[in-house]
Order: C-alpha cells, then sequence, then structure tokens
C-alpha cells in the first residue's frame, strides 16, 4: 500500500485503510482502494449501475458501508407481507402501490442523486421522489414486477437503510398547514409590495404637494388592495383572537386584530371622506411581518418534528409463533394470552410471558436502568421490550398490548404529562395586560380630545391605536424563537415542543440518568491483562474472531478495537449461552467466556483494580488462561467538562439512576458529580424530581430509557439522547441527535440567547411605544410618521433576532 | 402627468400581482415549496450522461 492511499483514506467513505487492506476498485479508469469489503461492495453496485457521478458531486462523505447478512434480507422479505405493509403502504389501483420511506444516510444531494437515479432504473419502478429536507423517499412501484423488498435491498447495496414510514393524519396536516401558510404570505407579500409602492407617492404628495384627485384615486388603489390581505392573509389572527376571547382569555393575537381592524376601518373611513389619515400600507407591512415571523418559527419546529419522527423507524412489531412445531411470523397485535412465541437472541421480546423453555440472558436497561443483563430460565417472567441477549427461548405469552409492564410505564408518563407546568402562559398573560392598559389609555386620550377638540377625536384616538400596536411586542418572541430553533437545528438539537427555550434560559439544576446518558449504555472494553506469553494485539485477534463467528452480543465492543482484515478464521465455533463462547483458530481450541465456562478459571482471583459492576471475561486456551479482558459501560467523552461548566455557573448536577451503588459511584466519581441517588425506579425517580421542584428549582432532566420518561415528562425542561427509546424522545422536550453531552450546555445557551434577544425585543418594543405614545395623544404625529414608525420597530426586531443565526 | 394614466398603471400593476399571485398559488400546490434545499443542488449534477449513446447501459439490470 502507498503512503497516499493512507492518506487519503478509504474512497468511498474516507475512513483510513487498515494496514494490509486489499479492497481496490476501477472506478472511472483510476484504481481506487477501500476501507473494508462493504465500501467495496457498495462502490461496485454504483460503477455497475453507471452511477460514479455520484462521486463527482457529492460535498459530504456516506457512511462506511456494511455487508448485508442473510438475516437482514429475510428480514427484509418480510416488508413485503400485506398485513406488514398496511400500516404503510398507499394501494392506488390494481398493483400499483405507493410507500414513504425514511431514508437513513443521507449526507449531501448526491445522494439524493444516486437513490432517485438507481431505484429508476429498476423495472417496475414508477416513481422515485427524494425530499432532501426531510430525509423522506416515495417510492411507486408495480408489485407484479418488482416487490418492495427488492426495492429496499437495491437501497441497502447502495450503502443506505431505509425504514418504512407510515405517513400520518398529522403529517398530512401539517403539509396542508403549511400551504395554507404559504397562501397568505405571498397574498400578504405581492399586496404590500404594491401597497407600499403607492404608499411612497401619497408620501411624497404629502410632503411637495398633490393634486387632491390623485391622492384620492392613490387612497382608493390603496384600499382596494389590502382588502385580500385583511380579509384573507390576516385571518388567523382573527381565528386566534375570537378563540382566546370566547375562552375569556386574552392573547397577543387580540391587540394584533384590535389594531388591524381599527386602522382599517380608519383609513376606509377616511378614503371615502376625503380626509383625515390612511394606514393601508401599516397594515399590510405588518400582517406579511407577523406571518412570515410566525411561519418561519412553526419551519424550524416543524423540521426538529420531522427529523424526530424518523428516529422512530417504525419498526413492524413481528414476532414468531410456535404452532404445533410449526414458526410462523405474525404481527404482534395478533398474538393473544396464552400463544406460545420464539425468541432469539438479540431481538426485542414482543410480549410479556413465562420462559418455558430455553436459558438465556435478557437486558432490562429500557425498563429498570440496570445496565446487568438478567438471568432468565424456565419459569421466569419476561417483560416486553427487554431484549434478549444470550440464547433462543420459548415463551407463554401473559399479556400482550395494553397489558405489559410497559404500556403502564407510558400510562404513568400520560399522568406526568397533563401535570407539566406551563410558564408560556406568563407571555399570554402580560399581553393581556398590555392589552387592557392600551383600551384604558385610548378612551381616555380619546375622552380627552373629546373634550377638547370633538372633531380631531378619532383620528387621535386611531393615531394612538396605531402607533402603539403591538406590532414590535407581538413579534419580538416568535422572531427569536424561529431563529433559535433554526440555529440549534443545525447542530443536531431539536427543539419539540415551543417553551423549551425559556424554560431552559432559567433551569438551576440538571438531573441526569447514568445509563445510556452519561455513558454509552452498552459495554467497553477498558483495560486488558495479559496472563501468558503472548502479545496484547493478538489476544485481542483473537478474542475478536472468536466473537464475530459466534455472533455474540459483547461482539461489537471487540470488533470496535481490530481491524476486519486482521480476524482469523474459526473452526466450530459454539456459543454456550450464559457463558462465553469457544472455537478452533489454527488447529488450536480456544475459550472465551466468564469463569464458569471452563474449569480453568473458575477459581481465578478478580484483580482489585478492577472496579464494580464491570464484566470479566477470560481468554483461554486447553490449559491456561491467556488473557482477561474488563468490559464496562464507559462514560462518553467530554462528561467531565460539561459538569464543570455547569457548575462553574452555579447549575446542579444530580445523577438519578436505576443501577447499583457502586456503578453509579464510580461513573461519578469519573464525571465529577457530586450528588447521586442509586437503585431507583421510575416512580422513585419522579418524586426525587418532585421534591427537588418543590425546594424551588428549576429542573432539567437528561435520559434515554423508558424508565426515564415519565421523569422526562416532570421535569421543566427535558432532553432525550437521540439513540434513545422512542418513549423517552417523545415525552422530551429538546432531542439530542448528537448525542453528544456538550450539547446540553449549547442548548442551555441558546436558551439564555435568545432570552437575552427576547428581552431586548420587549424593551425596544415598550420604549417605543412610551416614546411614541405622547406625540400620537397630542395629536402631533404626521400619518407617514405613524406608519413608518410601526413598520420600522417590526423590522428592527426581526433583524435583532436573526442575530441568534 | 394626467390622472388617467396613473389610473391605467395602477391597473396594469394590480393585474400584475394578481398574475404573479395566480403563479405563486399554483407553485404552492405543486408542492414546488415542500422541499427548499434539494433542487437547489441538483441543478448542479450533470445527469445526462446516459442520454450519451455511448454511456447508455446495455439494458436495464433487474
Amino acid at each position: 500500500m502507498s503512503e497516499t492511499q493512507d492518506l487519503h483514506g478509504c474512497y468511498h467513505c474516507g475512513l483510513p485503510i487498515p494496514l494490509g487492506a486489499q479492497y481496490p476498485l476501477e472506478i472511472e479508469g483510476m484504481q481506487r482502494e477501500m476501507c473494508c469489503r462493504g465500501c467495496q461492495a457498495v462502490a461496485q453496485a454504483i460503477v455497475e449501475n453507471g452511477l460514479t457521478d455520484y462521486y463527482k458531486h457529492r460535498t459530504a462523505l456516506p457512511a462506511a458501508g456494511h455487508e448485508l447478512v442473510p438475516e437482514e434480507l429475510q428480514q427484509l422479505a418480510l416488508y413485503d407481507h400485506a398485513s406488514i405493509q398496511k400500516s404503510f403502504v398507499i394501494e392506488q389501483g390494481g398493483q400499483i402501490r405507493q410507500a414513504s420511506l425514511i431514508l437513513e444516510g443521507i449526507t449531501c444531494a448526491a445522494c439524493i442523486w444516486l437513490n432517485e437515479r438507481h431505484l429508476r432504473q429498476l423495472d417496475g419502478v414508477l416513481e422515485v421522489q427524494v425530499n432532501y429536507a426531510s430525509h423522506r423517499a416515495r417510492i411507486t412501484w408495480d408489485d407484479e414486477t418488482i416487490k418492495l423488498s427488492r426495492i429496499l435491498k437495491e437501497i441497502q447495496l447502495l450503502g443506505y437503510n431505509a425504514h418504512p414510514y407510515s405517513a400520518e393524519r398529522q403529517a398530512a396536516l401539517r403539509k396542508q398547514q403549511r400551504a395554507r401558510d404559504l397562501r397568505r404570505i405571498a397574498v400578504a407579500g405581492l399586496c404590500a409590495a404594491q401597497v407600499m409602492m403607492i404608499a411612497v407617492a401619497l408620501y411624497a404628495g404629502a410632503a411637495f404637494g398633490m393634486e387632491k384627485n390623485t391622492a384620492e384615486m392613490l387612497r382608493y388603489f390603496s384600499l382596494f388592495l389590502s382588502l385580500p390581505v385583511m380579509f384573507y392573509a390576516a385571518l388567523p389572527f382573527y381565528q386566534s383572537a375570537w378563540f382566546a376571547l370566547t375562552a375569556r382569555n386574552v392573547n397577543m393575537d387580540v391587540p394584533v386584530s384590535l389594531a388591524l381592524v381599527v386602522a382599517f376601518t380608519g383609513s376606509v373611513w377616511a378614503t371615502f371622506y376625503g380626509s383625515g389619515v390612511v394606514y393601508f400600507e401599516a397594515i399590510s407591512m405588518f400582517t406579511l411581518f407577523l406571518l412570515g415571523s410566525r411561519f418561519l418559527e412553526r419551519n424550524a419546529q416543524e423540521k426538529s418534528v420531522e427529523a424526530a419522527e424518523n428516529l422512530l423507524k417504525l419498526a413492524p412489531a413481528m414476532a414468531t409463533r410456535v404452532t404445533g412445531g410449526q414458526h410462523e411470523i405474525v404481527a404482534v397485535l395478533e398474538l393473544s394470552a396464552g400463544d406460545i412465541i420464539l425468541t432469539k437472541p438479540g431481538e426485542a421480546i414482543a410480549a410479556d410471558g413465562e420462559v418455558i423453555e430455553g436459558e438465556s440472558a435478557v437486558d432490562e436497561a429500557l425498563l429498570t436502568g440496570e445496565s446487568c443483563p438478567v438471568k432468565k430460565q424456565a419459569g421466569c417472567q419476561v417483560i416486553a421490550g427487554s431484549i434478549n441477549i444470550e440464547g433462543p427461548m420459548l415463551l407463554k405469552v401473559t399479556g400482550v398490548g395494553e397489558n405489559t409492564v410497559l404500556a403502564g410505564i407510558v400510562r404513568l408518563l400520560d399522568r406526568a404529562v397533563a401535570e407539566k407546568p406551563r410558564l408560556a402562559q406568563l407571555a399570554d398573560r402580560v399581553a393581556s395586560y398590555f392589552t387592557y392598559a392600551l383600551l384604558v389609555l385610548a378612551a381616555l386620550v380619546g375622552g380627552v380630545w373629546w373634550w377638547l377638540d370633538a372633531s380631531r377625536a378619532f383620528e387621535i384616538v386611531l393615531a394612538v391605536l396605531v402607533v402603539t400596536c403591538p406590532c414590535a411586542l407581538s413579534l419580538a418572541a416568535p422572531a427569536a424563537f424561529a431563529a433559535a430553533g433554526a440555529h440549534l437545528l443545525k447542530r443536531g438539537i431539536l427543539l419539540t415542543r415551543g417553551h423549551a427555550l425559556e424554560t431552559l434560559s432559567k433551569v438551576t439544576h440538571l438531573v441526569l440518568d447514568k445509563t445510556g446518558t452519561l455513558t454509552y449504555g452498552k459495554p467497553v472494553l477498558q483495560e486488558i491483562a495479559v496472563l501468558a506469553d503472548v502479545a496484547e494485539k493478538d489476544s485481542l485477534v483473537l478474542a475478536a474472531s472468536l466473537e464475530l463467528a459466534s455472533e455474540h452480543p459483547l461482539a461489537a465492543s471487540f470488533l470496535n478495537k481490530v481491524s476486519r482484515p486482521e480476524l482469523r478464521g474459526v473452526r466450530q465455533a459454539q456459543n454456550i449461552p450464559g457463558k462465553g463462547v469457544t472455537g478452533i483458530i489454527d488447529g488450536k481450541f480456544y475459550s472465551l467466556g466468564n469463569r464458569k465456562l471452563t474449569s480453568i478459571t473458575e477459581n481465578l482471583p478478580v484483580p482489585p483494580s478492577v472496579q464494580p459492576g464491570a464484566t470479566l471475561v477470560w481468554l483461554c486456551d486447553e490449559r491456561r488462561p491467556l488473557a482477561m479482558f474488563v468490559l464496562s459501560d464507559g462514560l462518553r467523552p467530554q462528561a467531565a467538562e460539561l459538569v464543570a461548566n455547569l457548575k462553574r455557573r452555579g447549575i446542579k448536577v444530580t445523577i438519578l439512576s436505576g443501577d447499583s451503588e457502586e456503578a453509579v459511584a464510580h461513573i461519578a466519581a469519573q464525571a465529577g458529580i457530586d450528588h447521586w441517588h442509586s437503585g431507583m425506579h421510575p416512580e422513585d425517580k419522579l418524586a426525587r424530581l418532585r421534591t427537588f421542584q418543590q425546594q424551588g428549582d428549576i429542573v432539567a432532566m437528561a435520559g434515554d430509557g423508558v424508565n426515564d420518561a415519565p421523569v422526562l415528562a416532570g421535569a421543566d425542561v427535558s432532553l432525550a439522547m437521540g439513540g434513545g427509546t422512542q418513549v423517552a424522545r417523545s415525552s422530551s422536550d429538546i432531542v439530542l441527535l448528537s448525542e453528544s453531552l456538550p450539547d446540553i450546555q449549547c442548548s442551555l445557551e441558546t436558551g439564555q440567547a435568545s432570552m437575552m434577544v427576547m428581552r431586548q425585543n420587549f424593551i425596544w418594543a415598550i420604549v417605543y411605544n412610551l416614546v411614541a405614545l405622547p406625540f400620537a395623544a397630542a395629536g402631533l404625529i404626521p400619518p407617514w410618521l405613524a406608519s413608518l414608525g410601526m413598520s420600522a420597530s417590526s423590522l428592527v426586531v426581526v433583524l435583532n433576532a436573526l442575530r441568534l443565526r | 402627468m394626467p390622472a388617467s394614466t396613473l389610473f391605467y398603471l395602477l391597473v396594469g400593476a394590480v393585474a400584475m400581482a394578481i398574475v404573479a399571485g395566480i403563479g405563486i398559488f399554483w407553485a404552492i400546490r405543486s408542492s414546488q415549496f415542500d422541499d427548499l434545499e434539494g433542487p437547489a443542488q441538483r441543478i448542479l449534477m450533470d445527469d445526462d450522461d446516459p442520454m450519451i449513446p455511448r454511456y447508455r447501459l446495455n439494458e436495464k439490470r433487474d
């Protein structure tokens, strides 16, 4: 291998090429090196289909390719079942079908091109449309010539991953709403441009003199052009205001609607009577600004929601039912109590049940937060959603759907959501006071002028209402939220609820879950102790080879440490459930497992340096132990840094974990966290959280598991890890797609920055109103200045918010 | 400038705004605003290679 190849890395994915790896491929007449067989296969598929342009156009590197294993292909075949297709496929008459898919692995626009081009080349595929923004694909195909599993396989061949996505009603509604908003903005924009043009002529006329007829004609045109704005574009404001009023509430839209209606009525009156002031340009500009910033705000939020939905991956819930020795794959919904189901290692268990045959360890971290797998044998109860780790088991179903433990936790969650504090209501309350004050003031000014000079009263009341129109005030919050949301999204932080930013800026206490949040949630190789005359590297290679051959769940932690080409061939690989794996490499017998696997390791001492809670694995040949591996759940990088930074800011940090005392203490010490609680159930966590809140803390909670969900919902603001469980994500306000801990700090900072911008906006709006008000009340503000001030104050607010990006 | 000239010009402006409005409504209806980033990048890709006979794939892969 030449040095240049090492410098450039894999031609496909850009990762460094392991020493000695030989995966060449000729692309457009050039010999290119790949890092692994997976990348080679993907590149091969791209070349064979005449899609090499992809390499020219791409602007970001894709993920490394991986080889398809037969089991994955078999799983794809399940997507052809009619009962499973029901949830995400639309039949379009005859054999024409359409499915919505989420594409995983899209990194740049060339990926879109690659997928669309390749799929369109397939016989039977009628239409492919990939949306770059949401990473979703809509594929129409003829079921007679091509099966969905085949299409999915082709996508995988290109190195991407496709998941069915059930186009929910909500998504359709969102799309409609978006189209409606866009139409309103278009109308407001077009009309505002025209009205503004006429207004400039009117300003000039006011300054230099204009024939009365011409001015009148211009006013009538302005009136005509404002009609669509008033009666179409601004409708949402009236609706929202009306809803608030009928609920005996006052929100921001009430003063907005009031100002619009009063200014319009006054302007119409002035137009028909040929005297007084018209505010048509102010009406249209204000409507445009407000619609625009609300649209941007909603857009940023929608993108977050879509990205969060893409995580759900609608895995069709399937189970293997055993009836009279026959295995059949059925939807989980079709299971009923008393059925016998088979669960294979690596699978999530489909229903609550009792083990009737087999022996295995089950990972219940999802529910209990316990990082160690729990032993299960005949007679034991297992919980739906937990993951079978070691061996196959036959289960007798005791509960499905609503009757499972999992469903119980979800119910607990619903209750917590209902109790969620609503700080957001405060802003509306402020707006209502403002509105009352405004109305009282306008009435007062009107009364005084009625007494002084009745002929000018109406005109001046109108000026007061227009000048003090809460445009800037009502734009202050949405503009800041829109900009901050867009900024966070770029970093992979999704805001799923509106109030999150506001609360984030006030957080005084961060509560963290341990497993999966502070740590990776899976065992990582921490330490290797060589016990005989073998090199550390060799022992690792032997262990990894054994693990790979046996498809043992711990395999990943070993395979991360060695490159694939180094692995040796293993014969007679055997997986002994609950103990470990054995096999023959180069004619020699090796075993890898816990102390119960062979008699050699049974009485070996555990070194005192090993931290509690770690998993110990020994590698032995026929006679003696060769090496010992220490595996434990590793702390995520930068955890200590995050904790130190937060402490400096005066934010308390606490761990609430369901794990054992030793394990939590160890991680807490590593991360520098002083307060921690171990062995907690979801109810305990929630109770503890409530105590914190009663002490006056504003609590942010970060978690990932199902057991965290009720706590996430109960916290003032909550953050979920992108790789965590669906329930955790859907019950939290913020999803960290990047899964990196510093993002917690980043979101706190953005929260504070956006509150600052919002406060500046509010101050500006209020100061502007306070300054302008006396002049308007005194009848000193000329009409063009009033409407210019109104537009300019809104513009300042929007521009200030854009600083957040 | 007589007021009538101005009147016709203004009517023209309104008519143009209406035409533009119809155009935008049509674009929204045909979901051209759904993906604002993809099309901007797509234009940069020369995917006309298969139209050139010597680059054309012999047959569709199945």
